[in-house]
């Protein structure tokens, strides 16, 4: 049983993380009309919806938010009875000439976030792919890093970090478990 | 979802719960198809051999299409070009294909329980493609697909499967499908074409089309299959068609939101008139855009299954 071995981020941290994210990503895409958000499932979804609706309060900006499932480009081997979920990628609007943020919960070894580059490469040609992750955790295992982070937490190999958010029915927190 | 089986056979042996698990990968498989490239790496290096034994065109294109969007390679043998019209048997010329290192062989053979012959003596998985006329699971799971996405459920449906049950592997996987989700099944055809003991599978048997369409949700109706009528089960196709055909004016006593299936191909003027199978309550073009993802799924969910 995994234990917890601290909380990073409540609901209020992780909160003032996105809103300044959202503000970073207006401050830095002064044109808003080619902006679009790309949230990985599942909990970077919510987070691309939770930016989405910043970016609309602080701007009046109504981007685009597209959802995209990595289950059918990722490189490790299957084995066991266990077989991953895959779900629909749904992105709705051409993605050609578009600035896409993508977005996930956690940065880590940045194989997830290859495949999605892969994966966002055969829907279509972006003039520009940006990175926002609500943490940083490091360990890095390619060359990938995110434009805009919530929190850079370091960590231990072996530790989970594991992002809980009311859409997914947890509540808000961010924490550091360990196998026990 | 979990899956603990080496190969696909049939639907007899499945949990609900995993044939659920399938239906449930489908969807996003179906997903791959709508996009402007249609291809993901997922099967990335793995090799597939499509071992028709029967002739085939769409099923096999199917599995083809399915393996090539997935990224995997596959290769087709076929019986008139195959060692077996050299005299090699079934189990030698498996072995010879196990040992070109494929992962997966998709089968499809006149006998029934060919493919469980070749699942016992290869290690590579076994997806059968229709054994004889035992079962036809891919067909199965896009019928279940099908009738899901349109009506949400299958719990609780009524089912009629029209013509010839007895050589339908189709209708066979379908009754074991359709029984475990809870639907009612009803058989109709003439009574050389219907299993005496057919009732031991759990479903209710009729003789008059016109009366038992008023009474279901789901109208299957499956080929005539002429290559196995040798035996003349039926005076001529005009008196089937006479008994057993659909037609609009059958269908204008039926349920306005009854589904019309068929597997195809269709024997126009005999099991379905023309306008009856282009009618809005008909799906047979959906089922062939499903049969794609659900071998996509399908062969997903084997690729994984032979390692560690």
């Amino acid at each position: 049983m995994p234990r917890i071995k601290s909380k990073i981020m409540d609901s209020r941290a992780i909160d003032q993380a996105l809103t300044r994210i959202a503000h970073e990503i207006l401050e830095r895409n002064k044109d808003t009309s080619s902006l679009a958000l790309v949230g990985l499932r599942t909990q970077g979804v919510y987070l691309a919806q939770r930016l989405a609706a910043k970016i609309k309060e602080l701007n009046g900006a109504e981007l685009k938010v597209g959802i995209m499932d990595i289950t059918l480009y990722r490189d490790d081997v299957r084995g066991g009875i266990l077989v991953p979920q895959v779900k629909e990628t749904l992105i709705d609007f051409d993605l050609d000439g578009k600035k896409v943020v993508l977005v996930d919960d956690v940065l880590f070894t940045g194989r997830s976030i290859r495949c999605a580059l892969d994966q966002l490469i055969d829907f279509g040609r972006p003039k520009e792919i940006q990175l926002a992750v609500l943490i940083d955790r490091g360990h890095r295992e390619l060359p990938i890093r995110a434009d805009y982070v919530g929190k850079n937490i370091p960590t231990a190999a072996g530790e989970q970090v594991v992002v809980r958010l009311k859409e997914g029915g947890g509540p808000d927190e961010v924490v550091i478990e360990e196998e026990d | 979802m979990q899956w603990r089986h080496k190969d696909l056979l049939g639907l007899e042996e499945l949990t609900a719960e995993e044939i659920d698990g399938i239906l449930e990968q489908t969807r996003a498989f179906r997903e791959v198809s709508q996009r402007t490239v249609k291809k993901v790496p997922a099967l990335q290096g793995k090799t597939i051999v499509n071992l028709f034994l029967e002739p085939s065109t769409r099923t096999r294109a199917s599995f083809e299409l399915a393996a090539k969007r997935l990224s995997a390679d596959i290769v087709n043998f076929q019986e008139s070009s195959s060692s077996l019209a050299k005299g090699e048997t079934l189990k030698d010329m498996a072995r010879n294909i196990e040992a070109l290192k494929v992962d997966c062989i998709v089968m499809r053979h006149a006998s029934s329980g060919a493919p469980h012959l070749l699942a016992r003596c290869v290690k590579a998985s076994i997806i059968n493609a229709g054994d004889g006329a035992h079962e036809h699971p891919t067909q199965a799971l896009l019928d279940l697909f099908t009738i899901r996405d349109k009506i949400g459920k299958i719990e609780g449906l009524r089912v009629l499967f029209v013509g010839d049950i007895t050589h339908s592997r189709v209708a066979r996987s379908n009754i074991w499908g359709m029984s475990k989700f809870g639907a009612k099944v009803t058989v109709c055809g003439p009574r050389t074409l219907i299993p005496y003991d057919i009732g031991s599978l759990g479903v209710n048997v009729s003789h008059d089309l016109s009366s038992s369409i008023r009474e279901c949700d789901v109208l299957y109706l499956l080929r005539i299959q002429h290559e196995r009528q040798r035996r003349h089960l039926f005076p001529s196709n005009r008196e089937y068609a006479r008994f057993f055909g659909v037609n609009e004016s059958l269908l204008n006593g039926a349920r306005k939101n009854l589904l019309v299936l068929h597997p195809g191909p269709i024997n126009r003027g005999v099991e379905l008139s023309g306008d009856a199978s282009e009618g809005p309550q008909s799906l047979i073009l959906e089922q062939v855009t499903n049969g794609l993802a659900v071998r996509m799924a399908v062969l997903y969910l084997v690729s994984g299954s032979g390692e560690s």
